[in-house]
């Protein structure tokens, strides 16, 4: 079983970093959504995977409820992190009728180009 | 009690600052008396904390915060902090008085005061700080309230950059004084200032002690604007004349000579010591005092004869024969008297003539009769005149350099008479030019006396420089006693101090002085001229501004060198870095990656879920460009996921995971409406960079990934020590649920859940404000093949059907998921998304419009009451006298009831809200019209 859970996470990252190289917002996003549950993974099996039973009170051998707890939020603000690019990834596509990535030759930025937006996602656009 | 009163003097002002801000508001009368106050208060604790320290005690107090890192809360007041605080609240009380009636009418002072108040409270942290961590603190609290201070114009430009100047020059002196007493810290093996004072031997003796030396004094230079730093107390004159006069003469310059004074047991006694502060100082008391000649203005003339003085109290703690440090001792006094009156002089003249240029100014001893004899006395203390103070302490300055042996025998006796010279020729300029020539009419305002308090608080500081220029003895001796044995840290040589010693060197020095500076000042045009002629040499804020601009590009070039503003570049540095680290861990950890464990086995059932996710994410990054496909690709990973965390025994999870799968579809798919359904290829150059780019991007990607597995794989197949025993022996005792999963988000760690679900919300509510008005257009091609015009088509008649008897099913499900989540898996945060799929299939069978009507619901109001139920479950437990969160539970019949449920409902109210508002964002998007927009998802 290790090796596979190895298995998947690492085909999760690999696919996640690819996709989050791509030019597009929306490959940026898919690619995310990989890595976020590639991490989810990652935490849950620093619990260890050989303790089969779920962490109900009572039961013996039970697995590791800390690093259950911890996923479960972040499963579920993942979620609203992923909304959160798409409305920057929308709001740009907005912006500058593109949903490239800007840098190159061709989408040579405008003089007001202070992002009004920290994280800069989605609005480097042609 | 002594505790109390001592942080009590530091907090005092800071205290006060906030009144100020209150009360500045209201009336300007009223900020001026609670400043003042402040400064009173000050010296009344000041007086009952006296007579021990007189006794020669040193009053210490420590609340400890981190003793491990040496960082306390510890002040002490020995007699250099007692002479310092006098002159910091005493002449800040006169400062306050004065300032009330030099600043214009319209000024509120409520800003000025607060800036002022927050200054004197720095300024008595440096000075009663017993740890030197604590110290820095507050030098670095001066230094960002004196940039405020002097750019207190700040619509005028040269007090922004003037402010600017001081921040960056004294700033700097401060990391570099951090980085000094970092390692003086290190030497002495204690932060705290008794044991420093204490260690001097082994300080000396370190090898590190020439570098620290260096880097303190760098931060008491540029503190006390001694040469080659000295160029920003002039610009410094921008600041409210007010400010010079406490900033300039007895406070913020004095900061750097009094932390040459506070370490001088610990630091002085080397050559290294003697040289620096010697060179340093007798180039900064003879530049100041020539430069100050040349001003022709006033305020610019006493900013060079500050610096000059500064210089001489550096030469005088750099000389360390046995009376040079009490003599320095007494100068600050000395000086911080008659400076603060002739600011204060300065200031009226100002005032009521309108300008400060002596070239405009002269005759006011008409009009001004009392202001001129003020200044006559102050201006004779500040250079030298006999019965007045600044004699007394240049006597003792120039006794100190005759007392010199060797090559510095006649060298320290010249310049202590050339510097002499110079103080009477420049002091000789300001009254001659300011207050004796016949009177002219270029003055802009017909000048005439002050108002009567405005000019009580030099009248004050003038009977000082008399009193004590009289009767040293009566006057000052046992503050200067005091001061000087705290400086010298044991018994101070005996003191003579009496006008006249008898006809002896120092004597001789003081006539030279009197007698050269008046020729020099009846030579005054020829000095100018010839300055002319040597034109300014570069003048010092051409040079700072300059000197600043470059290093901002050369930041700006720096950063666009990491930074092309490019994701993709920012990524794989990132990415790089990161194999960096793994690599260099894995490699000098020589470890393989097979652990001890084997692991539990695998069956067909594991090997089929996981050959089905690499092929789904195989799909996925191949088929990326077809949206759809893609996401259908992501579901099915999804549901994989799901599935292993069954397989890894966290059923939570799997719930969880299950339906954040339903509401990212929704979210993804609402979202690709605006998209084509297949992203447009490269084309071009770019096509050919983008072919490139794929092959190093896939061997990046391949290589991350490989080393994620193989640090999963090294881990999981490694032993630990779970921290969750407690968690699972606690979680029904303790919290009152068999689901330890539960109860750790909402119990035992419910403080961080409440900080997650924060960060939903404000993710939430971000959504809505980067979609709020966005108006997108539709992309040509749809995923349906309609034209767009069939966008007004409603929801197809089954869903719309289906969805009314589906929500009260739904309701219930979510209500069943939450209550028993306390004990078997569920809860709030499942719940939350269940409630959540059940409102949105509303929206999406009946429009928006329709369930808006009928659900009549507020969501970002539903957001804050979730939250709001949350902190008030946490607060509840106060009123009980119990810890923030603190969870109540007990049994009622079967049921056993936590009072954590509260705290779920809120974090399940969170949940349903966050994504309803950003979902139902997304679906409004369309709204251009009436139209059902969701119905498309």
């Amino acid at each position: 079983m290790a090796m596979l859970l190895a298995l998947m996470i690492g085909a999760l990252v690999a696919g996640g970093v690819w996709l989050l190289l791509r030019p597009r917002s929306w490959s940026v996003v898919l690619g995310v959504t990989l890595l976020g549950y590639a991490v989810n993974l990652i935490i849950l099996s620093a619990g260890r995977i050989d303790r089969r039973v779920p962490p109900i009170s009572g039961g013996e051998n039970l697995a590791d409820p800390l690093p259950q707890a911890l996923v479960l939020t972040a499963i579920v603000i993942g979620l609203g992190m992923t909304a959160f690019l798409v409305a920057l990834a929308l709001r740009g596509l907005a912006a500058l009728g593109s949903d490239r990535l800007g840098e190159g030759p061709v989408d040579t930025l405008s003089a007001d180009d202070e992002d009004d937006d920290g994280d800069g996602e989605g609005t480097k656009g042609a | 009690m002594t505790a109390v009163l001592l942080i009590g003097l530091v907090a005092l002002p800071f205290l006060a600052s906030l009144a100020v801000v209150c009360l500045g508001e209201l009336s300007r009368r009223a900020a001026g008396w609670s400043a003042g106050a402040a400064m009173l208060a000050g010296l009344v604790i000041l007086a009952v904390l006296a007579p021990p320290v007189f006794a020669g005690e040193t009053l210490v107090v420590t609340v400890p915060w981190l003793p491990a890192w040496g960082l306390d809360l510890a002040l002490r007041l020995d007699g250099l902090g007692l002479l310092f605080v006098l002159l910091i609240d005493g002449i800040g009380m006169l400062i306050v008085l004065y300032a009330y009636y030099y600043m214009p009418d319209d000024d509120r002072l409520g800003r000025f005061f607060l800036y002022l108040l927050l200054f004197a409270g720095g300024m008595l942290g440096v000075v009663l700080a017993e740890n030197l961590l604590l110290m820095l603190l507050f030098w670095e609290v001066t230094s960002l309230t004196s940039f405020l201070l002097i750019a207190y114009k700040y619509k005028d430009k040269e007090a922004r950059i003037a402010g600017r100047m001081a921040l960056a020059v004294t700033g700097a002196g401060g990391l570099a004084l951090l980085a000094g007493v970092l390692l003086l810290g290190q030497m002495a093996g204690s932060y705290t200032l008794t044991d420093v004072l204490a260690r001097g031997d082994i300080i000396r003796s370190d090898a590190r002690y020439p570098i620290m030396l260096v880097l303190v004094l760098i931060g008491a230079f540029t503190k006390s604007a001694q040469f080659p730093f000295h160029f920003w107390l002039p610009n410094a004159m921008a600041a409210p004349t007010p400010v010079s006069a406490y900033l300039h003469s007895a406070t913020m310059v004095k900061a750097g000579v009094f932390l040459l004074a506070r370490l001088y047991p610990a630091l002085s006694g080397t050559d290294l010591w003697f040289y620096i502060l010697t060179s340093v100082g007798a180039v900064t008391f003879i530049l100041g005092a020539y430069k100050a000649l040349l001003r022709h203005d006033f305020k610019g003339l006493l900013a060079y004869s500050t610096i000059s003085h500064l210089g001489l109290i550096t030469l005088l703690l750099g000389l360390s024969t046995p009376l040079s440090p009490v003599a320095a001792i007494f100068h600050i006094i000395n000086h911080a008297v008659f400076k603060a009156s002739l600011f204060m002089v300065a200031g009226i003249v100002d005032h009521e003539t309108g300008t400060r240029d002596m070239r405009r100014l002269s005759g006011l001893r008409r009009s001004m009769p009392e202001t001129t004899t003020l200044a006559v006395l102050a201006t004779g203390a500040m250079a030298g005149v006999p019965f007045l103070n600044g004699f007394l302490s240049k006597e003792m300055f120039f006794a100190a350099t005759v007392a010199m042996s060797g090559t510095m025998s006649w060298l320290m006796p010249t310049v202590a008479t050339v510097g002499g010279v110079l103080a009477v020729a420049y002091s000789a300029r300001f009254i001659y030019d300011v207050f004796l020539r016949p009177l002219s009419t270029e003055m802009p305002r017909e000048p005439h006396e002050p108002p009567r308090f405005m000019r009580v608080p030099v009248e004050i500081l003038v009977a000082i420089v008399v009193a004590v220029g009289l009767f040293p003895q009566f006057f000052v001796r046992s503050l200067l006693e005091v001061a000087s044995s705290a400086v010298l840290g044991g018994p101070v040589p005996t003191l003579d101090l009496a006008i006249w010693h008898g006809f002896n060197m120092p004597v001789i020095m003081s006539i030279v002085a009197l007698g050269g500076g008046l020729f020099y000042f009846s030579r005054r045009e020829t000095v100018f001229s010839v300055a002319d002629r040597l034109g300014g040499g570069v003048n010092s804020r051409v040079a700072f501004e300059r000197s600043y601009n470059m290093m901002v590009m050369g930041a700006r070039a720096g950063q666009a060198l990491l930074d092309a503003r490019s994701l993709r570049q920012m990524l794989v540095l990132f990415l790089l870095f990161l194999l960096m680290l793994g690599s260099w861990a894995w490699l000098s950890a020589g470890g393989s990656v097979w652990g001890p464990l084997s692991g539990s086995g695998a069956g067909l059932a594991e090997a089929l879920a996981a050959g089905g996710l690499v092929l789904a994410v195989g799909a996925v990054v191949v088929l990326h460009r077809r949206r759809l496909e893609a996401v259908i690709g992501l579901s099915v990973i999804g549901l994989i996921v799901s599935l292993v965390f069954v397989r890894l025994a966290a059923p939570d999870l799997a719930l969880t995971q299950l339906s954040v799968e339903v509401v990212s579809i929704i979210l993804l798919l609402l979202a690709m409406r605006w998209l084509p359904p297949e992203a447009a290829a490269e084309t071009g150059a770019l096509e050919a960079r983008e072919g490139r780019r794929r092959v190093f991007d896939a061997g990046l990607a391949l290589t991350v990934g490989a080393g994620a597995a193989a640090l999963v794989f090294a881990m999981v197949t490694r032993p630990f020590e779970t921290i969750s025993a407690w968690h699972i022996a606690n979680s029904v005792p303790g919290g009152g649920g068999a689901n330890i999963v539960n109860v750790i988000l909402v119990d035992f760690r419910g403080f961080d859940t409440m900080g997650e679900i924060a960060v939903l919300a404000m993710a939430a509510l971000g959504v809505q404000a980067l979609l709020g008005g966005l108006r997108l257009p539709l992309p040509s091609g749809r995923f349906d093949g309609r034209a767009s015009g069939a966008r007004r088509d409603m929801a197809p008649v089954m869903l719309a059907m289906m969805v009314q008897p589906l929500l009260p099913l739904l309701l219930a499900v979510a209500a069943f998921i939450f209550l028993r989540g306390h004990q078997l898996p569920g809860g709030g945060f499942v719940a939350g998304l269940i409630l959540a799929v059940a409102l949105l299939l509303q929206f999406m069978g009946n429009g928006l419009a329709v369930t808006d009507a009928r659900l009549k619901l507020d969501f970002a109001r539903i957001l804050g009451l979730g939250l709001g139920l949350c902190v008030l479950t946490g607060v509840v437990p106060w009123l009980f006298g119990r810890p923030f969160l603190t969870s109540a539970h007990s049994h009622v019949g079967p049921v056993e009831l936590a009072s954590a449920m509260a705290f779920d409902a809120g974090i399940m109210m969170v949940v349903a809200a966050s994504m309803v508002l950003t979902l139902t964002g997304f679906g409004r998007l369309a709204a251009t019209d009436a139209d059902n927009p969701a119905a498309a998802g």
